[in-house]
């Protein structure tokens, strides 16, 4: 049970939903956005996050957060569109690889892409296909919609303003169908987060790779895919030199010890370079 | 704070009134009596809550009652005599039954959404429930069942 009390507020408009936050934040009731909110929800009922909020603004209304399909040269997903959705649509398989691994497939049905690469939660699996495939997010404000290249939002986590919220997010078609490897190891079973995760993709020019569970964040490296990419140097150098490599410790919890995720960074990379044809 | 929402609920419409915190799973079972949805982790885990909602399995306790307005939701008690339930019984497909309606509501919509799911389908779906007397067995022989039927 959850024990705040708050405000419940469903606009059918973008410019909606931003007034209501607006005057709610005038009115000091530290209003959040809401889709699919599965993290807002599980967070309150054990007062975790969200502890100050008392409003919600569900967004899961609005037409252009629910849309899906081609638009000219890109492949248009909602911020609204489910995980369960995505792992039933074809048009971009790393991406449905990705999300058929996230929780489990009754929760993938509440759980929104939006929603899983903004939550607080450290893993945000589904940010690794749009990380390698450079996608847009059309981020709507006070001002109307922007487009913004995932790269200069994302540093760790997606850095949107206060007030702001995902719409959609686009993807060039030309990335959607390249080859690809999508593994996940879980410390036991199949549900549950990652020890580690790996994307790999393979555009013309080299491999790029993108990794959850290994840090603290999920992200993608160019100086890593620089040494992996290299033709010159032994998996054993490239393993050594990636570890050296990485934008922060290797992650040390109950999920997995530091050594017991490099032993599977290992496994997992020499798996996919294999597949990709690197080494 | 209450505030009165209407919900559509095994195809009857219900006038409620509700705090805006509160979960579908508990107004199903403290609001309308409807106690089949149980109460497990609470935290999307177990799958104990599983109802329809617009004909999709959902954890009832990951989703607001203020979200159900304008959706169907199906509980447990508005299945009535289906094949799947009668597969349960016949394959005793369930020990202390605790875990029991969450996952005939999941075989359910399974078996409606893919007709004919590969053993992959199968186990990605029902992997949603827990059953912790490990009764998975009999429950993949029920719902076996019911598809070959099918």
């Amino acid at each position: 049970m959850i024990t705040n009390n708050f405000e419940y507020h469903q606009p059918f408009t973008a410019a909606k939903a931003i007034e209501l936050f607006q005057q709610l934040d005038k009115e000091g009731k530290s209003p959040v956005y809401f889709n699919g909110g599965t993290e807002i929800i599980t967070m309150l009922r054990i007062n975790a996050f969200y502890n100050n909020t008392q409003a919600v603004i569900n967004i899961r209304n609005i037409p252009e957060c629910n849309a899906i399909g081609f638009q000219g040269d890109h492949f248009i997903i909602g911020g609204s569109i489910t995980l369960a959705h995505l792992e039933e649509r074809e048009e971009f398989p790393l991406l449905r690889k990705n999300c058929g691994r996230i929780a489990d497939h009754t929760s993938r049905e509440k759980i929104t892409i939006a929603g899983n690469i903004c939550g607080s939660i450290m893993y945000k699996e589904a940010i690794l296909p749009l990380l390698l495939t450079d996608a847009t997010l059309l981020i709507m404000s006070e001002l109307g919609i922007r487009e913004v290249p995932i790269h200069e939002i994302f540093d760790n986590k997606i850095n949107l303003d206060h007030g702001t919220f995902i719409v959609q997010i686009a993807i060039k078609k030309s990335y959607l169908n390249l080859q690809f490897v999508s593994k996940k190891i879980t410390k036991i079973g199949r549900i549950g987060y990652p020890v580690l995760t790996v994307n790999g993709l393979q555009t013309e020019e080299k491999v790029r790779f993108a990794f959850s569970g290994l840090c603290a964040f999920p992200f993608r490296s160019y100086a890593i895919e620089k040494i992996l990419n290299s033709v010159a140097d032994s998996f054993e150098e490239k393993l050594s030199a990636v570890i050296k490599a990485l934008p922060a410790p290797i992650l040390d919890d109950a999920h997995g010890s530091s050594a017991y995720r490099e032993f599977v960074l290992r496994y997992l990379l020499e798996e996919s370079l294999t597949k990709l044809k690197v080494r | 704070m209450l505030q009165s929402i209407e919900l559509t609920v095994n195809h009857e419409k219900r006038r409620i009134y509700v705090r805006p915190a509160d979960t579908l799973l508990h107004t199903l079972r403290e609001n309308l009596g409807l106690t089949g949805a149980k109460p497990g982790c609470e935290n999307g885990d177990c799958g104990a809550c599983t109802v329809l909602f617009d004909q999709r399995p959902m954890k009832s306790c990951l989703v607001l009652a203020m979200e159900s307005e304008n959706h169907e939701i199906i509980t447990i008690e508005g299945l009535h005599q289906t094949s799947i339930q009668k597969a349960f019984i016949d394959e005793f497909a369930f020990q202390c039954g605790y875990c029991t309606s969450g996952f005939i509501m999941n075989c359910y919509a399974l078996a409606a959404h893919h007709p004919n799911p590969d053993d992959y389908q199968i186990k990605n779906w029902l992997q949603s429930n827990i059953c912790r007397c490990t009764g998975y067995e009999e429950i993949k022989h029920a719902i076996t069942k019911v598809l070959k039927q099918q």
